[in-house]
């Protein structure tokens, strides 16, 4: 079965529609979505009904931290992620907020993890940047495959049976197989906001049967999206990180 | 995980294990069989358990994810891969033919034997390389000879693959290779220089044509270290009739900054190739060791006992190709001899480590005989010779970096496409001949060449106004 991976949306419908385009044209089966639909960008109420008609329909979720600012103001962020929490309470209706509050922070699937962050510490939203903090939170898990987001940077790690680690920026379009002698981490880039220096909107596909693993790219109208986050009166550095991707 | 107990006529997954063929310290291989697979297959079993090498495991999963990726003769083809959690193997390929190691009791070879192994060597490698895959381990055991002559490299246990995470790299300390074989940079724990081949094949060619191996044999990290800084002793002062071009080729290939050998195996099968037109510099004309004062200037050298981060493998590959361009001598054709230089120049401009290799092609006629004098008396062959370096002229290109190559043929497409395709072009430069009756008679070569090239091919015509075709 081919799974789609998706983190990190962040209300860019330009960035989203593309990349569920692309994955529907490969073949994907099922879509699994790891939190941050929100903040950020400029489509808030159209990306959060997009996801709760993937759930409905059998998709996974779990909830990203800001997501869980909508209904729950103690978050800590920055300034412009705050701005923009502010803007989009005022955009989402009862049902959307009501659903985001009720994402759980965790989700098993088989063999496979999803989280938000690091899943030693779900809650507390730490960011996976480093060898030390996926074996972390490779650590904290049973499941050999654990999927998440939150740096807007993909990664992949790896624990062999000796508990070494390794570490690995993945190409574009090479699948990688996920050999079942080790555990894994799969960091997903960002749909709706990448920071690798790559505009393209970032996710990943994953082939259960083979175990491969491939991280996609996808290229999205940039400029209309940061059109929008310009016209809704939102920071303009939101709109212009977009264009180079950091 | 299942214990590794294995006895002849056990079948896992369809393939029945007839003879156990080697046994080492990372896995055991076995010939085996498979109903309907006629092919002679191989498999390999890493030895994991009590006591093993937990090299042996992170070798073998790194050969796993390599092997199935890899295409084209110079590697056993990939057949089936076990379930790691029940009993990993891997099945291949069983090569038939000659390792380089059933060598060793004849050595040292005759110099154009040696060459002819590195070349072809060197050409595997070069097709390895372009497939994203650094080998690491080269050395004699692990090249074998087909009957048909082509070379095959064997076991990726301790490759690095461009595209994959590299397993060996964050697991050990200790650098991973065979001692005598292994390169400097290798030792100081970089894996991803495609560079450290080269080296490796240098220790070979210089083992292969002296029958000495330039850096003994010692197997301590101390031992191998003295490669840092101590230079091998010249080929020439053991055995005097050794050719100059091959000490200079060899030596180029064991330098200790990867950046002062070959840019890439391509080039290196060029020169191995063409050793008439190899740049002697003073590597050829060496008789002895550096003197002990270089030695320890090096020695406390920290920039070289210290890796550098390297650029990544393709990078590496494409800022070092190797050009080939056509040339017609022919009088009057000024002004396609002029673009086709324009145009060398700017794509030589942008890729200081490419080599041009220019070409002309000394027709031959299909029924008489022909003579390599004029009508004046002339050698025909050496007044092309003379006339490609006079084109190649303008470009002041160091001699390292430029070749000429009069072919003899009677289809010049023909022996254009066959050069490139022999010397691992990786972009052809040819003219386009304007509207003629040679051109009405026999058909456009460069076309040809266009179409039937398997590498870049760029066709130049020289810029001018068609005045007939303005309105």
């Amino acid at each position: 079965m081919l799974i789609a991976f998706f983190a990190d949306i962040h209300a860019n419908r330009q960035a989203f529609s593309a990349c569920l385009a692309q994955a529907r044209d490969h073949g994907a089966e099922r879509f699994v979505l790891l939190g941050d639909y929100v903040g950020y960008g400029a489509d808030p109420e159209w990306t959060v009904t997009a996801v709760m008609d993937l759930v409905e329909k059998g998709a996974m979720a779990v909830l990203g931290n800001h997501d869980s600012a909508i209904n729950n103001p103690r978050e800590q962020m920055n300034v412009e992620a705050k701005i923009a929490i502010e803007w989009t309470r005022g955009e989402l209706g009862p049902s959307e907020r009501e659903f985001l509050a009720g994402l759980p922070l965790t989700l098993e699937d088989r063999d496979r993890l999803y989280v938000h962050a690091d899943a030693s510490n779900p809650k507390g939203w730490n960011y996976v940047a480093s060898v030390a903090d996926a074996a972390r939170s490779i650590s904290a898990t049973p499941a050999p495959i654990t999927f998440c987001g939150h740096i807007h940077q993909p990664a992949l790690y790896s624990m062999s049976a000796t508990a070494k680690m390794t570490s690995f920026t993945p190409t574009t379009g090479f699948a990688i197989q996920l050999l079942p002698g080790r555990r894994w981490l799969a960091v997903l880039g960002s749909v709706g906001q990448p920071r690798d220096g790559n505009p393209a909107s970032s996710y990943a596909m994953l082939d259960t049967e083979k175990r491969e693993l491939t991280y996609c790219r996808v290229p999205y109208d940039v400029e209309q999206a940061a059109a929008q986050i310009r016209k809704k009166g939102l920071p303009t550095w939101l709109a212009d990180r977009l264009r180079v991707g950091n | 995980m299942a214990k590794p107990l294995h006895e002849p006529g056990l079948v896992l997954d369809g393939f029945r294990l007839e003879e156990r063929v080697h046994r080492g310290g990372m896995a055991t291989l076995w010939r085996v069989s498979h109903p309907g697979m006629t092919a002679p297959m191989l498999m390999k079993v890493p030895r994991i358990g009590e006591g093993a090498d937990p090299a042996a495991i992170v070798s073998f999963e790194m050969e796993q994810m390599i092997l199935p990726r890899l295409s084209g003769v110079h590697v056993p083809k990939f057949i089936a891969a076990g379930d790691f959690t029940v009993q990993p193997y891997l099945v291949m390929e069983r090569v038939v033919g000659k390792t380089l190691y059933e060598r060793i009791g004849v050595l040292p070879l005759p110099y154009a034997e040696v060459a002819d192994i590195g070349v072809k060597v060197a050409t595997a490698l070069d097709d390895l390389h372009r497939q994203h895959v650094i080998h690491l381990d080269v050395k004699p055991s692990n090249i074998v000879l087909r009957p048909n002559g082509e070379t095959v490299l064997l076991d990726f246990g301790l490759s690095h693959h461009d595209q994959l995470p590299d397993l060996m790299q964050e697991e050990f300390r200790l650098p991973f290779g065979t001692a005598p074989y292994m390169s400097p940079e290798q030792l100081l724990g970089v894996r991803n220089d495609p560079r450290s081949d080269q080296f490796a094949l240098g220790v070979l060619l210089y083992f292969f044509s002296t029958g000495v191996r330039p850096f003994g044999e010692s197997e301590t990290l101390r031992g191998m270290r003295r490669r840092l800084w101590r230079d091998p002793v010249p080929p020439r002062s053991l055995r005097p009739d050794y050719p100059p071009a091959l000490q200079e080729i060899v030596l180029r290939c064991l330098e200790t900054e990867p950046a002062w050998r070959y840019p890439t195996m391509a080039q290196l099968a060029f020169d191995l190739s063409h050793q008439d037109q190899v740049k002697l510099t003073a590597r050829s004309e060496r008789l002895r060791r550096d003197p002990f004062t270089t030695v320890l200037r090096r020695r406390f050298n920290k920039d070289l006992t210290t890796p550098r981060p390297k650029a990544a493998l393709a990078a590496q590959l494409s800022s070092a190709p190797i050009i080939a361009v056509a040339i017609d001598l022919a009088e009057g054709h000024a002004d396609i001899k002029h673009a086709l230089r324009v145009t060398t120049e700017r794509i030589l401009a942008t890729l200081p480590s490419a080599r041009l290799a220019c070409l002309n092609v000394l027709k031959q006629a299909r029924l008489t005989i022909d003579t390599t004098l004029d009508e004046h008396g002339h050698n025909k062959h050496v007044d092309r010779m003379v006339g490609l370096k006079y084109w190649a002229e303008p470009l002041k290109l160091d001699e390292r970096r430029l070749t000429v190559h009069v072919i003899e043929a009677i289809d010049p497409a023909a022996a254009i496409l066959e050069f490139a395709q022999v010397n691992r072009v990786d972009h052809i430069l040819i003219g386009a001949r304007q509207e003629s009756l040679m051109r009405k008679l026999l058909g456009s070569v460069s076309a040809k060449v266009a179409a039937e090239a398997a590498c870049t091919v760029t066709v130049v015509r020289p810029t001018y106004i068609d005045e007939a075709a303005k309105p």
